[in-house]
């Protein structure tokens, strides 16, 4: 009841509330504010595949409540021994109260969510889905522009296999937002996407050139081309490094108009954006604290009290 | 047809009527109908149709199949009207009815699905997106599956 594996998991009102709540935790986030709801709790990171922002930010997010973490990694554990997933989670499923999932294979997060009985977080799967990040998003576009009914996103680079723009894309079309997908050709939204979005009558335009969408834009989200989703090499030699912001490009940008980037960013974005008042992508990192915060909260049926101080 | 009996009527059994031409025998895995140990199972393929054209005809002597075996076909034949014999009668008539999900009838197609690793014991586990056109999803990996590719993975 408390899974979230992808943002169907949701509706829009759930979503405006956990980012409501996700605001008021700003304070308790940055640790001023001592807030031990989730004290007793204990979070199983599960990680089966690298990360860095997510997990540490569960991990932030967890203790700065007063709850406890026990971080998993696939390396030199059972998993290396060929344990399934289905036998790993319910090991899991007995240690702890609520589990955060990364794993390499697609539908890993449903697969756990029906395996166990607590609530499972799906923190990335394969190129599938990634709603906590998807969440962390929302709360900074809302935080940087108030509604999102209209704007229009531009989203940039590895559309194919990045799992954020997917989980991104269909929670924005819901919202009213207008879609731009820029990316070469090899690394297209997979249609069946493209055609969700539309099906939800959202405007989306396909282009392979970003430079020419900067003025329109209100909000302009890179990412970063994945080596490690390629199949082979020279394929990610033709498409290494083409999309590139710097500050200049950004002249003629709208005077709200804000970058991000779910990081780490490779070369996409150039540090002379950085101290542009469009830079948002350290805030966006930030927010992944606050946001998984209210996550957590909702996944063990913890109310947030209306007043944090 | 009847005027021309290629295949004599059965007395207890099923008929499975207008299937697709050419996917007779599919039909016969699907069913999971043991030819080597069942009782008689004739075939014919390829015959006139006014409805279809061209169809496949199937008769399973001394076996009536459940109404949840007969959804099996959905993927493959699913315009195929069944009749249930009795004493050379029709006792009933069933079509074939699109389950909202696929358990256990054919496995995700994508390379990088959880379900690959045939140790995992969960079911393969189907959406029925739209009925027509048939559009099938995973359950767990959200990947939109060929139809073709799905009767080559039919479990």
């Amino acid at each position: 009841m408390g899974d979230l594996v992808t943002m169907d998991d949701l509706t829009n009102e759930e979503i405006d509330s956990v980012l409501v709540v996700a605001e008021r935790l700003v304070p308790v986030a940055r640790g001023d504010v001592h807030l031990p709801l989730l004290q007793g709790k204990v979070l199983a990171n599960m990680f089966f595949e690298n990360s860095t922002r997510t997990r540490m930010s569960f991990e932030t997010a967890m203790k700065r409540l007063g709850g406890s973490v026990m971080n998993f990694s696939s390396i030199g554990t059972s998993v290396s021994k060929g344990e399934t997933l289905f036998d790993t989670m319910q090991m899991i499923d007995g240690y702890a109260d609520v589990a955060a999932i990364r794993h390499p294979r697609q539908g890993a997060a449903q697969y756990s969510a029906d395996a166990v009985s607590i609530p499972i977080l799906n923190a990335g799967d394969g190129a599938g889905n990634h709603p906590t990040q998807t969440m962390l998003d929302l709360l900074t576009i809302r935080q940087a522009h108030g509604s999102m009914e209209g704007l229009n996103v531009v989203l940039v680079g590895d559309l194919r296999y990045g799992r954020t723009v997917h989980s991104l894309s269909h929670a924005l079309v819901r919202f009213g937002v207008s879609l731009t997908l820029v990316s070469p050709p090899s690394l297209r939204m997979p249609d069946e996407i493209v055609s969700d979005l539309r099906s939800h009558g959202a405007e989306v335009v396909e282009t392979e050139t970003l430079i020419e969408q900067i003025p329109n834009a209100d909000v302009i989200y890179m990412t970063r081309i994945q080596k490690e989703r390629f199949p082979d090499e020279d394929e990610y030699a033709k498409v290494a490094g083409i999309y590139k912001l710097s500050a200049s490009d950004l002249t003629g940008a709208k005077k709200g108009m804000v970058v991000m980037h779910p990081l780490p960013r490779v070369d996409e974005i150039d540090p002379s954006v950085d101290s542009t008042d469009h830079a948002f992508y350290f805030q966006q990192a930030f927010n992944g604290v606050p946001t998984r915060m209210a996550l957590l909260c909702r996944s063990l049926g913890v109310e947030v009290p209306e007043e944090v101080v | 047809m009847s005027e021309m009996r290629r295949v004599t009527a059965i007395k207890n059994g099923t008929v499975v009527d207008h299937i697709p031409s050419g996917n007779a025998l599919m039909v016969i895995r699907m069913l999971r109908i043991d030819v080597s140990r069942s009782t008689p199972v004739s075939l014919v393929m390829n015959v006139p149709s006014d409805k279809v054209g061209r169809k496949d005809v199937l008769k399973i002597e001394d076996r009536e199949l459940s109404q949840e075996e007969l959804d099996r076909l959905a993927l493959i034949a699913p315009a195929a009207s069944i009749a249930i014999i009795r004493n050379h009668a029709v006792a009933e008539k069933l079509v074939v009815d699109l389950p909202s999900d696929l358990i256990n009838i054919a496995s995700c197609s994508f390379s990088n699905c959880i379900t690959k690793n045939d140790r995992e014991p969960l079911p393969q586990r189907l959406r029925v997106i739209s009925q027509d056109p048939l559009e099938v999803r995973c359950y767990y990996c959200g990947k939109g599956q060929e139809i073709s590719e799905l009767i080559d993975n039919i479990l």
